[in-house]
């Protein structure tokens, strides 16, 4: 048992600011538990979104001692309790009051992107027929939780919003499981350039680095994603085959 | 119509809440790569002590030309004679303009030069510790307007696999070094017929294994064996390709890191063995 400072950041679209709380901390706790004893002791009306405290839903995502994390996840015996614990919101989003952003953006985000556009079915009962080594690199892409902390750590989107011409690192791995998958027909590579900005990724793979369910996102997803990009704009030999052959697109 | 997504105030240079030592990483990558671009543009303007027997320093391989020996009396007259051995075209064009500085690795140098500039890994690591941009994941940058790769400069970074077919080129020639090492001149006869294992050897075999692991792991090789597929099944080869390529892109930067530290070490143990500083020992004659 020891007792702990918080500095919590309060406030709401107009202003805001650290405040400090001290609370009793014992072996076990995670982040988002101590905030839920500081709202219960000393706080009632500090807003915090949560849900299924598993790592699974992807609602509690803040910044923790600076970086994003998810609250539930971050042991409290992993951070350093001698010095207060910084716990903020997400930083790429519009803050609606204390730990709590709209993450809206995202969803619109979404819609942008072309939607799955499969084959025609392979046997008549309409299904298809897939080799497991095809789907496994896809598969990757599908433990994504949307807790959106790969969007709040790229500096794009976090420190020079960029929301208008890039989508995010969050919908470049979206994008990856469905331009991937081997029953998809749909071309997407001239969107990625166009209207979703991948140019704009600098490859920091920060995005990586704070993915809680450990999507290589960067290596499996953004740079595949940038390769193709290539092959359709920037490589001139590749350039010629797809103006002579057309897309490649997914015989089936 | 644009959206107003904007979140807390942008934090200002270096600003952040973490709490680790969040500026080490850049600092040691910005002093590591100065110190590897100072000592690698020192060395490929010397012009000499880049070969040893067998041995040739990779910063000049392929020498394609050399600068021939001029006079017997000359002291560097035997050295320069060496490296006229190692030459793939014979000695130094006439047309070299004299007021350009002839080297064999400023011919070449480029190429490898090229790979590692826009190789994606190192693209991370130099955009955060020589450009601050950002300085590490969550600090304040110091400027405002940001282009991405989209625009030039930065949008040459897509030639990267051109890069990558020359690094391969050159891998070939650094191989065939490496081969080249085991041979021997004992008689002092200038063949180099007698088998041996030297040091020298060794590390350009070390060279050439490091190079090659970080060269096959590259992102667009990767891409290029058969990331651009979405249905692996019916190509095996392919499907095979890809995951070897996959393997070693797991450890791309530790690949990238050894090879650089290794190629610059290379060149530094044929250079001082060439100096008559260190002995170059043979393990097996």
């Amino acid at each position: 048992m020891a007792n702990v400072t918080f500095r919590i950041w309060r406030g709401d679209k107009e202003s805001g600011e650290f405040q400090e709380y001290q609370t009793v901390v014992t072996e076990g706790m995670v982040v988002l538990d101590a905030v839920h004893q500081i709202q219960a002791e000393s706080a009632n009306d500090l807003a915090v979104r949560w849900n299924c405290k598993a790592g699974k839903c992807g609602s509690c995502s803040a910044e923790v001692n600076g970086m994003p994390k998810l609250m539930c996840m971050t042991r409290l015996s992993d951070l350093d309790l001698d010095r207060p614990v910084t716990i903020e919101p997400m930083r790429a989003f519009p803050l609606m009051k204390d730990l709590v952003t709209d993450v809206s953006h995202n969803y619109r985000a979404k819609q942008k992107i072309k939607p799955f556009k499969p084959r025609k079915p392979d046997n008549a009962d309409g299904s298809w027929n897939m080799a497991q080594e095809d789907v496994e690199r896809v598969q990757e892409f599908r433990k994504c939780i949307e807790c959106y902390l790969c969007q709040d750590v790229c500096h794009v989107l976090r420190d020079h919003h960029k929301h208008d011409e890039f989508i995010g690192p969050r919908f470049f791995v979206y994008n990856a499981a469905l331009e991937m998958h081997p029953l998809d027909e749909e071309d997407r590579v001239e969107d990625l350039k166009k209207s979703q900005g991948i140019g704009y990724c600098n490859i920091t793979k920060c995005c990586t680095k704070v993915c809680p369910e450990h999507i290589t996102i960067t290596d499996n997803a953004i740079i595949p994603l940038k390769e193709r990009v290539v092959d359709r704009y920037y490589d001139p030999v590749k350039m010629v085959l797809y103006k002579l052959m057309g897309p490649k697109k997914k015989k089936s | 119509m644009a959206e107003n997504v904007t979140g807390l105030e942008r934090r200002s240079w270096g600003q952040t809440q973490r709490q680790d030592r969040w500026w080490v990483v850049p600092l040691v990558v910005f002093c590591s790569l100065s110190a590897f671009l100072i000592y690698a543009n020192w060395a490929a303007f010397q012009n000499d002590h880049f070969t040893y027997g067998n041995y040739i320093s990779p910063f000049y391989s392929p020498p394609l030309f050399v600068t021939p020996p001029a006079d017997p009396a000359d002291e560097d007259y035997h050295r320069r004679e060496n490296h006229m051995h190692h030459s793939y075209f014979g000695a130094q064009p006439s047309w070299w303009p004299a007021f350009i500085p002839f080297s064999p690795a400023l011919l070449i140098l480029a190429f490898p030069a090229g790979f590692r500039l826009t190789c994606y890994y190192y693209r991370g690591a130099y955009y955060k510790a020589f450009w601050a941009d950002p300085p590490s994941c969550a600090v304040g940058e110091p400027r405002k307007k940001y282009l991405g790769e989209r625009y030039l400069p930065l949008i040459i970074q897509n030639v990267h696999r051109y890069f990558l077919y020359f690094a391969l080129l050159f891998l070939c020639f650094l191989a065939y070094d490496a081969f080249q090492g085991f041979f021997f001149d004992v008689d002092g006869d200038g063949k180099y017929t007698n088998f041996g294992v030297g040091v020298g050897t060794l590390v350009l075999c070390v060279n050439v294994v490091l190079l090659g692991g970080y060269t096959t792991g590259c992102h667009s090789l990767r891409h290029l064996v058969g990331g651009y597929l979405d249905k692996f099944s019916g190509s095996p080869i392919r499907s095979k390709c890809y995951g070897c390529v996959s393997c070693l892109n797991k450890q791309h930067m530790i690949w990238a890191w050894c090879s650089l530290v290794w190629v610059a070490f290379s060149d530094i143990y044929v250079r001082l063995c060439s100096m008559g500083i260190w002995q170059d020992f043979r393990i097996v004659f």
